[in-house]
């Protein structure tokens, strides 16, 4: 036996011991790091999937007229033409996936006219406002304005 | 002799065995599934948001939609998307008046009196969706991140609700879900772009003072906004890379 057979001994407990300490740090690894992370960056990409399927409330313009269309015609050249049918009737995926299921409740013309066109200086001085107490006669709005197409000729 | 070539055939065997297993299980963790909504190309976007300053009339339908698509809290500390009121005095524009009751969720009543001498205006506020995100730096587990479409987004498995994020935001546009005790912000209606949807908040704008646009799209009418207007984001001396580019944003604006 010279020196060098056993200096060999040594360097292969060595080598063992270091590999089985990678192996252990690998399997630990595996077991903290969630799936897909760092398969886009610094982060799980599941979470895309995740952010992605959460569900809807709003339906969408598109799908109302789907099934309105009388409505999106006689909105044609209106000055409302281009609202969001949900911006007035509010949140309607339901109805949209099953219109028995839910009846949208009309919007209370005497409120929601003046969420947008009421009186307020802090409004560009471009978008009509109002003062109820000095336009009109006290009615809700739409006894002279259809809120589709609310231009009087 | 014989002996020592037998141990060594052993010892030289155990490294093949575990290093073979090693490899293995690094492919493993480096083999995750790229996860996407179907039919939806995630490195064909790069979403923005375009804000009109001169549009805003302070309606709050925006407010009311974020917390009615994303199920934000009513709470008045709890907010994706608010409205500021401005309220500045021409020759001191450093010191200008701001509220936002309630985030604008029930609009706002008159505060000021025509024909002051002020000048007023309607701020719309919202995550930018930065490129280069403070929030996304300081996050020590990566539960927030940009997306590849350019969206800044939070794993609500993965936060730890340590608040680092919302003290790192120049905006100030997270906050702490109550419910969950993890952070919370605007996702930009992920749920709905990937779906061909624009977000809540720009479905119920009655004016179209915001609008969603994709970047990467040249057919977008936002490159043409963009183009034809003096446009300006919010603190850009930060180089977060902000992508919520307002229109006729007055200097006062913090």
């Amino acid at each position: 036996m010279n020196g060098w057979l056993k200096d060999r001994e040594h360097l292969a407990r060595m080598a063992v011991i270091f590999a089985g300490a990678l192996v252990l740090f690998l399997v630990v690894r595996a077991v903290m790091v969630p799936n897909g992370f760092g398969t886009y960056g610094h982060f799980r990409s599941g979470a895309l999937k995740d952010n992605a399927s959460h569900p809807l409330s709003y339906a969408g313009r598109q799908a109302c007229g789907d099934c309105h269309d009388d409505i999106v015609a006689s909105r044609k050249g209106s000055k409302h033409e281009r609202i969001g049918c949900e911006a007035c009737h509010g949140p309607l995926s339901v109805h949209a996936d099953d219109p028995d299921k839910m009846k949208p409740v009309l919007p209370d013309a005497k409120t929601i006219c003046l969420t947008c066109h009421l009186e307020n200086v802090t409004k560009p001085k471009s978008f009509p406002q109002i003062d109820p107490a000095e336009h009109g006669d006290g009615g809700p709005c739409t006894s002279c304005h259809n809120p589709h197409h609310p231009e009087i000729s | 002799m014989d002996s020592d070539r037998r141990e060594f055939m052993k010892i030289a065997g155990a490294y093949v065995v575990l290093t073979g297993a090693a490899s293995l299980a690094w492919n493993h963790i480096v083999a995750g599934e790229p996860e996407k909504a179907p039919g939806y190309d995630l490195s064909g976007h790069w979403w923005a948001m375009t804000i009109d300053i001169d549009k805003c009339i302070g309606c709050g339908n925006c407010v009311r939609a974020c917390k009615a698509e994303n199920g934000v809290l009513l709470e008045p500390d709890c907010f994706r998307t608010w409205v500021e009121r401005y309220h500045v005095h021409p020759e001191d524009p450093e010191h200008p008046q701001v509220d936002s009751p309630n985030g604008g969720y029930d609009g706002f009543k008159e505060k000021y009196k025509p024909g002051d001498g002020s000048k007023n205006f309607f701020v719309p506020k919202m995550c930018n969706h930065c490129a280069h995100s403070p929030c996304v730096q300081v996050c020590p587990v990566g539960a927030t991140f940009e997306s590849p479409d350019g969206v800044v987004l939070v794993d609500k498995t993965y936060c730890l609700g340590c608040r680092y994020c919302v003290q790192a935001c120049p905006y100030g546009c997270r906050y702490i879900d109550p419910r969950t005790e993890t952070v919370d912000k605007c996702s930009l209606c992920y749920h709905r772009i990937t779906k061909g949807l624009t977000t809540a908040c720009c479905e119920t704008c009655p004016t179209g003072a915001r609008k969603l646009g994709d970047l990467k799209d040249p057919k977008d009418p936002i490159h043409d906004f963009l183009k034809e207007h003096m446009i300006h984001v919010l603190k850009p001396e930060m180089a977060t890379g902000a992508k919520a580019y307002y229109n006729d944003l007055d200097g006062s604006v913090r």
